[in-house]
């Protein structure tokens, strides 16, 4: 249970379930299949023969509507037979718990779960659990990791500037409560980015974030300064108006990106959000919308780079076959 | 029954004694030490040859899980977990189901407990009725039940003034109170140490002023009512220098750590490990080596086993949801062996942290060998290598940090008011 169960004795990839402990040359693996498969897009026929005969569960202990769905056009992509679970209305509030659910469905011969559950380490306990030659992918635990979503953003970044080495990163708004965030930080340090630097009020930034190897700015013009890439994070309704913050007009104005603050990054910085965004509190629509903004590239990208997790994790071949 | 011990190493810590001798047990009390009564006919001889005879264990805090929780542990199957780990006596926290608030459910515990020759068992009182910090429980019809002290368990009461009120009137009749110092608004959804692995993990955090807040409340508290308190399972560097200064002040306080933070930091969690899901939570390595340092200054008074067994199934889910608790009563012994071992300390000083100093706090007479005293008595093999283990644990509950690893100590014969209990012939 202590061990990083996501890496064979031979150092490969058997399941997905967090950034951290993975070597740079595993993510830059996943991104250069990725690249591949982003012609399966343009394709007539969108659909290569990876994941025939696999059966992909998605496994959603917590809502989600575009991670679920990008998995799925990922696996169905790959010709995986997809069946998609949303367990809170059904077994689990029959008293049946995680893990029977999980060996119900490993008896139908499940080939890759693909998890989403609102309590961290909830993917750990899972991979731990089923039959060797099973994988799991970790689709967001509690606060814990998101690392799909981190390795889409990696893309995007490698896709606008080319190289990890010479990047200044910041990530801005609610670290405390972000499995993105976490999974950001670990692939940025991984990638070797000289400066990742979180931006938020002290309410939404863990203690001892540093021991992760950021910087940390309370100040937003000062943390955007000279910045390459601009992640902003979606702030969580019910953060908004409490003991963590005071409202969301007050959020905005010192936490919100807009156009004044973006000037602070270089003139050439992309500005990226995991989704869903909430205009007018941590992004203004200008921004969004604008020249900088890279986001809807990043949702075409997410279904690349999580076809190039399936395949990898399924051991099928991997190459240009377009 | 008349048993005599020969060629052990006897250890009593609250005498200094640590000679070879040969101890003599008669009518349940120990009737003599090197020289036995005059024609004494023993029916039992032990041969302790290379072993170390001891007082029996006393340890402060192991639950039983009744009533209420029998899912969990019988009081069968903790009380000879209890006897394989060489404990003699024990207190169990009130934190049953139903609490234990009324002196017809501590008569019941006591009865079931009493039934045969075992491990003395020393209910702790509720300190208000169902441990939910309002109403002040009846401590003096419960003290005639049986109680030896009155406690929270881990449930903080959040109202100061009837902390004020309850330590107050325990001060009327001289009752110890026991509290753990948590406050339950800092502490509330945390799961860990609020430092790097929570960071690290997303896991929700304690701070470590959850402690100290409730610690500078407690102890002014104290210095105003004058009420003797017990402080449970520390956790922090700088909690304890809280407890350190108010000793000096001479307060009368005393406290305790568990093996879990005596060994253990938030590291250990690695991958959300639910077995390292405790109250307290493990704090950093820096609180760690302040726990052990403070245990062998005596600023800490007793080590604890804070057995709290919890079936596989209430673990075996995220690491939030997990039940808390590690089961230790086996382990008290060989992880106070290994705290003496790794930072050298006097052996007699180590045992002293398990026996007499937690029955002085206690106020029972336990916790040593001398003619005319109990014959409640451990004898070990401090040589003797197991390994942790579904297997080997006897308690219900298999839940420990410590499990598949291998420990030196184990106990051969543990001796409850002159009766043999347990022997271990292979230790």
């Amino acid at each position: 249970m202590n061990g990083n169960p996501q890496l064979s004795p031979e150092g490969k990839l058997k399941h997905l379930l967090t950034i951290e402990g993975l070597p740079p040359s595993i993510l830059f693996h996943i991104l250069d299949t990725a690249a591949n498969f982003e012609h399966v897009a343009q394709q007539e026929i969108k659909k290569v023969p990876h994941l025939q005969g696999k059966s992909v569960f998605n496994l959603f202990f917590e809502a989600s509507t575009r991670t679920r769905t990008t998995f799925e056009i990922a696996a169905k992509r790959l010709s995986a037979d997809v069946i998609n679970l949303n367990v809170n209305a059904s077994s689990q509030s029959k008293g049946e718990t995680l893990l029977d659910t999980v060996d119900n469905l490993s008896a139908m011969q499940a080939d890759m779960f693909v998890v989403r559950h609102a309590e961290s380490g909830a993917a750990h306990l899972i991979a731990n659990h089923v039959a060797p030659g099973i994988h799991v992918i970790n689709a967001g635990d509690g606060r814990h990791a998101h690392p799909t979503q981190a390795l889409l953003d990696m893309y995007t970044i490698r896709h606008f500037k080319r190289r990890f080495e010479n990047l200044k990163v910041a990530i801005v708004g609610d670290v405390l409560h972000s499995r993105v965030a976490r999974s950001q930080i670990h692939a940025l340090t991984t990638l070797r980015v000289p400066e990742v630097r979180v931006i938020g009020p002290k309410t939404l930034i863990p203690r001892d974030v540093e021991q992760l190897g950021v910087r940390v700015f309370h100040d937003m013009t000062q943390g955007l300064r000279d910045v390459d890439v601009v992640i902003m994070l979606r702030l969580q309704n019910e953060r908004m108006n409490g003991a963590l913050l005071p409202s969301r007009d007050e959020y905005f104005k010192y936490y919100g990106l807009t156009p004044a603050k973006l000037a602070r990054a270089k003139p050439d910085a992309i500005v990226m959000h995991p989704g869903p965004m909430n205009r007018g509190v941590e992004i203004a629509s200008e921004v969004a919308d604008g020249v900088q903004s890279v986001i809807l590239k990043q949702v075409t990208f997410g279904i690349a780079v999580r076809m190039a997790v399936m395949s990898i994790l399924a051991g099928e071949r991997v190459g240009n076959f377009s | 029954m008349k048993i005599q011990i020969t060629n052990g190493r006897v250890i009593n810590p609250s005498s200094g004694l640590d000679e070879v001798q040969d101890v003599f047990i008669a009518a349940g009390k120990v009737v003599g030490i090197g020289q036995g009564p005059a024609s004494f006919a023993p029916n039992r001889v032990i041969d302790a040859r290379h072993k170390i005879v001891m007082p029996g264990l006393v340890d402060l805090s192991a639950r039983l899980r009744e009533p209420g929780f029998e899912y969990l542990a019988t009081l069968e199957s903790e009380m000879f977990a209890a006897t394989v780990g060489g404990v003699t006596s024990l207190s169990c926290p009130p934190d049953t189901d139903p609490p234990l608030d009324e002196p017809g459910l501590v008569e019941m515990l006591k009865h079931r407990a009493k039934g045969r020759n075992q491990t003395n068992v020393y209910p702790i009182g509720a300190l208000t009725q169902q441990l939910q910090g309002s109403r002040l429980t009846e401590m003096g019809e419960l003290r005639d039940a049986g109680c030896v002290a009155f406690s929270q368990a881990n449930v903080p009461v959040m109202d100061t003034q009837v902390l004020a009120r309850a330590l107050d009137y325990a001060a009327t009749f001289g009752f110890t109170v026991w509290l753990q110092p948590q406050d339950g608004h800092l502490a509330r959804g945390g799961v860990a140490h609020d430092g790097e692995v929570a960071a690290r993990l997303g896991l929700p955090a304690i701070p470590t002023c959850a402690e100290t807040i409730a610690l500078s409340t407690i102890l002014h508290l104290v210095r105003h009512t004058r009420a003797r308190v017990h402080l449970c399972r520390l956790s922090s560097a700088a909690g304890l220098d809280l407890v350190r200064s108010a000793k000096a002040e001479g307060l009368p306080v005393t406290c305790d750590v568990s093996v879990n933070h005596l060994h253990l930091s938030e590291h250990d969690i690695g991958y959300f490990n639910p077995h390292c899901r405790l109250v307290p939570p493990l704090r950093s390595l820096r609180d760690r080596d302040a726990l052990r340092a403070g245990l062998a200054d005596g600023t800490v008074d007793a080590l604890v086993s804070d057995h709290s067994p919890v079936d596989a199934e209430y673990k075996q889910v995220p690491f939030e949801a997990a039940e808390t608790g590690a089961t230790g009563l086996e382990l008290l012994l060989p992880l106070a062996l290994q705290w003496a071992r790794q930072d050298g300390i006097p052996l007699a000083q180590a045992l002293s942290r398990i026996t007499a100093d937690p029955a002085r706090i206690l106020g029972v007479p336990a916790g040593q060998i001398g003619p005319g005293s109990p014959a409640d008595l451990c004898i070990f093999n401090p040589e003797q290598e197991w390994v942790v283990s579904p297997q080997t644990l006897k308690s219900q509950g298999k839940n420990t940090p410590f499990l598949n690893l291998p420990l030196l100590g184990k106990v051969s014969h543990t001796i409850v008011g002159g009766f043999l209990i347990y022997e271990d012939a292979r230790a």
